[in-house]
This record gives C-alpha cells, structure tokens and sequence, in this order.
C-alpha cells in the first residue's frame, strides 16, 4: 500500500491526493470523492496483467484509456508506426506519446519494465469525471522473444464498473504484420535472440494486423530460428484485471 | 469465453427495448495471418437444429463443406427445418485479414450459426455453433475457433476438394502459396468433429511433409471475430 500511495500521489493533484488520504483511512467510497463541494470527482482503476505465456517477456506495459472512437489498430489494416516501435522493439514511448495529444485518449501510462512469463504487474490509472461517460481501456505490450507479437486488449469498458467492480479479460496475441516472422537471433530483440528491435522496413506476409499464428522455433523445424520449444504460446497470452478502487 | 465479456461491455447506444424479430447486420473478420475462408454460410435457425456437434461424426453436408467448401448441403437443412439462409457474403473467398457484412433477418428462429471451410487445410472450417441470438438491440462480439471435421486424414497435400477423396483443394489465389510434393503428414481420419490441432506445414516448397508452409499458413485460435448487431 505505501508504494501504491507514494506512486498515486507523484502522479495526482494536491486536490487527488487529499481525496486518495480520506480514502485510505477507510471513509465512505461513495462520499470521499464529492465531499468536497464544487469538486469533480476522480475514478481510479487497478489494472494487473498476468504474463501467461511459458517464456515470452512481455515489454513495459502501454496503457492507454480513451472513448469509443480511438483504436490502437484494426485487423486487416497497416499497423502504425508508432504500434510498429512497440511490436518490433517493445518501446511504447512512441505510441504513449503519440496519444498524449489525440482527444479520442483521456490518458496513458507506461508500465515499470518487463513483466516476465508468470509474472504480473499492477498499475493504477486515474479517469477524470469528464471522461467517465465514455471511457474504455487498452492494453498493450509485445512479446519479445518475437518478430513483431503484441499482447493486446482493446475496448475494456471503464465506465460500467462500481466501485470494487471488475473486468478479467483473456487477451490474445496479434502479429503487427510489420516484420517478417523470421524467428533469427539478428531479428529478435528479446533475450532469446538480441537481435534488432525496430526496422522500418515492411516485410511480413502481408502489411495488415491478423491474430498471431504463434512461433514455428527450431525445435519444430524453422532453420535459423533462435527460438526453441520454450518460447511457443497458445492464446490466452495474458489475463488482463481491471478493478476500479474509487 | 471472457473476451465477450469486454466487448459485449464496449456495445454501442444499447436500448432496453426487446426485439421484436431478430433484424441482424452479422460482420465476419478472418482473423488469420494466411487462410482464405471459402464462402460463408449464415444461418438463423430454431434451437432443435445443429450444424455439427463437437464430438459427433460429422453429417454429409457438413463434410461436404469441410474437406471442399460446399454450403449447398447445410444450406438447404437449415431451410428444410424452418430456418433463414445468407449465402457467401464475401462472394467467394474470404482472404486473411478481411472482412465481409450481411443482413439477416432470422424472423422467430433463436439461433444463429456461420460455417466455411478453411484454406489450405483437409477437413478444417470456422464454426460459430448455435449461439442464442441476443435479443437486446446492441452491438455484440464473438471470437471463433477452427474445427476439424474428422472426416479426412490431415494429410496436408493437394488434392481433392470432392467428399471423401484425400488432400485439398486449391484455388487460384492461393495456387502460389501451396506447396508441391509433400509426402503426407498423417493418413488416418480422426472420426469426429473437435477443435483442430492446428497444421503442421514445412517450409519446404516443393518437398517434405506437407504442401502447407508453417511460416504463412498456421494459426492460433481466435481465427474468426463475429460482431452481430441486433437492431
């Protein structure tokens, strides 16, 4: 709870983190956000992602909430450039940047470094009143013993939870469509091949976002492939909860 | 099937007004990196009737669009039981990564189902299998899995796409993309539908296993997205 408080609190208004105190000592959810007269009222959501997979890293996390018009991608379409950093390299710089300034997002974070196979990671996301009506969650993060997988879930509805209410969601994984799924050491950024992250080029099958057909590895008969048995996933790739606390 | 969840939560201006016919706009998303679905069939029929049932033999007109993409068969059982036909909306094959719409009105029939067989495989297809049609105008969204027949030996080889002849059949558009010869991956039939294995492909094109290239032509489930909007 301390580094929960101290994290919060480095991100909130004077205002956010008064309302955040009186809600630590255990006063009324319903009343700790509008007892002060005049005040809008802030939601706060703890979104954990488990890593599912056996042994596929997941890059920092990119959570981005926005209204119902902001897609980070759509099947069959080209994927950004600002997506391509994120599923060839695992930076979600580009893309949480890119979102700071699109009215479709209220809001974005980074997650706090890799979230290993098994692990999980739980980060706070704070919605303004104005924002509530009609706000949903994605999340995003690249696998990164592939070419270009991204783990994603898109469309989370935020604005439909009470407090203490939750969504767990089974999140696949997507090929970004950006590079070919060549599976060597040279084209690998993660630590089964550290090879290049990202690459401008285009050269996968097809320019187009599509569902993940998974890793081929050298165990099943991709020569050149730095990847083994070991690195294979089925979807789900992650459990994705999002619980709104206030 | 949580994802529904999260997209059932993301329908759009849903009213609480009742249907009062089953007035639906059925949007299919091919998903997979590299499979073509042939041409798809739509169907609303009532709850006593099932395409297939997972575990069970397949019927005829199921194999016969499985292992050579033919609707022609289903079509007319779900007709002859009462129900509401749409026919290949995309006008022929659905490719990898596109999508096709279409409006159907399933009248009093509950249930809805969509088939089509998947290239290049033996006997796989995509199902959405008797789901309850909603009946609360809204938008809402299904994810679909690849089933196997059982009805031919995953050989993995061109060949035939008439029922009960081996290997698969290979259209035009997917002609440079299919391997030559594979020496065969398996050669007995499984005997019932279940969620496909999956191919094994090789990435040999003109020798190996198999005619199918692993690097384009395997998939994880989802290999389908279904948003069915109730009006």
């Amino acid at each position: 709870m301390t580094d929960l408080f101290k994290r919060r609190a480095g991100l909130a208004s004077v205002l956010a983190a008064s309302v955040l105190l009186s809600g630590c000592f255990g006063d009324d959810d319903d009343n700790n956000s509008s007892n002060n007269a005049g005040n809008k009222m802030t939601y706060a959501y703890e979104v954990t992602v488990l890593n599912a997979t056996a042994g596929q890293p997941f890059s920092p996390l990119a959570l981005i909430a926005h209204n119902d018009q902001y897609r980070a991608f759509r099947v069959g379409e080209a994927a950004s450039t600002d997506l391509e950093y994120l599923a060839e390299a695992g930076s979600n710089q580009q893309i949480l940047d890119a979102v700071a300034s699109n009215d479709q997002v209220h809001t974005s974070q980074s997650g706090d470094g890799v979230v290993g196979p098994g692990a999980s990671q739980t980060l706070t996301l704070e919605l303004d009143e104005d924002d509530f009506s009609s706000a949903y969650l994605t999340v995003l993060t690249m696998m990164v013993n592939t070419n270009d997988a991204v783990v994603a879930a898109r469309g989370i509805k935020l604005s439909d939870l009470a407090v203490n209410g939750y969504h767990r969601v089974n999140a696949i994984a997507y090929d970004a469509g950006t590079e070919a799924n060549l599976e060597t050491s040279a084209t690998i950024p993660g630590p089964a091949g550290g090879g290049e992250g990202f690459n401008a080029a285009r050269d996968d099958h097809m320019d187009q976002v599509t569902v993940h057909p998974g890793a081929i590895t050298s165990d099943d008969g991709l020569g050149n492939s730095a990847l083994t048995q070991l690195h294979r996933w089925d979807n789900p790739a992650a459990v994705i909860t999002v619980k709104r606390t206030r | 099937m949580n994802l529904r969840t999260t997209f059932l939560a993301a329908a759009i201006g849903t009213l609480s007004v009742p249907a009062m016919a089953a007035d639906l706009t059925v949007k299919i998303t091919n998903l997979t990196q590299g499979i073509a679905f042939t041409p798809l069939l739509v169907a609303g029929h009532n709850a006593d009737t099932t395409l297939f049932s997972v575990g069970e033999a397949a019927s005829a007109n199921l194999q016969a669009m499985a292992e050579g993409g033919s609707i022609a068969g289903l079509s007319g059982d779900v007709s002859g039981a009462g129900g509401v036909v749409g026919e290949n909306p995309a006008g022929g094959l659905l490719m990898a990564g596109k999508s096709t719409m279409t409006d159907i009105d399933t009248g009093t029939n509950t249930q809805l189902s969509i088939v089509a067989m998947m290239l290049p495989t033996n006997d796989g297809f995509v199902a959405l299998n008797n789901l309850t049609i909603p009946t609360t105008p809204g938008t809402y969204t299904y994810n679909l899995n690849a089933y196997d027949a059982g009805t031919e030996a995953n050989d993995e080889i061109r060949g035939s796409g008439v029922p009960g002849e081996s290997g698969f059949p290979v259209p035009p558009p997917l002609e440079g993309e299919v391997g030559t010869g594979g020496t065969g991956v398996d050669a007995v039939a499984e005997g019932f539908v279940h969620i496909h294995r999956g191919v094994l492909g090789d990435t040999s094109s003109d020798s190996g296993v198999s005619d199918i290239d692993s690097t384009v032509h395997r998939w994880l489930n989802p290999v389908a997205r279904v948003t069915v909007t109730v009006k």
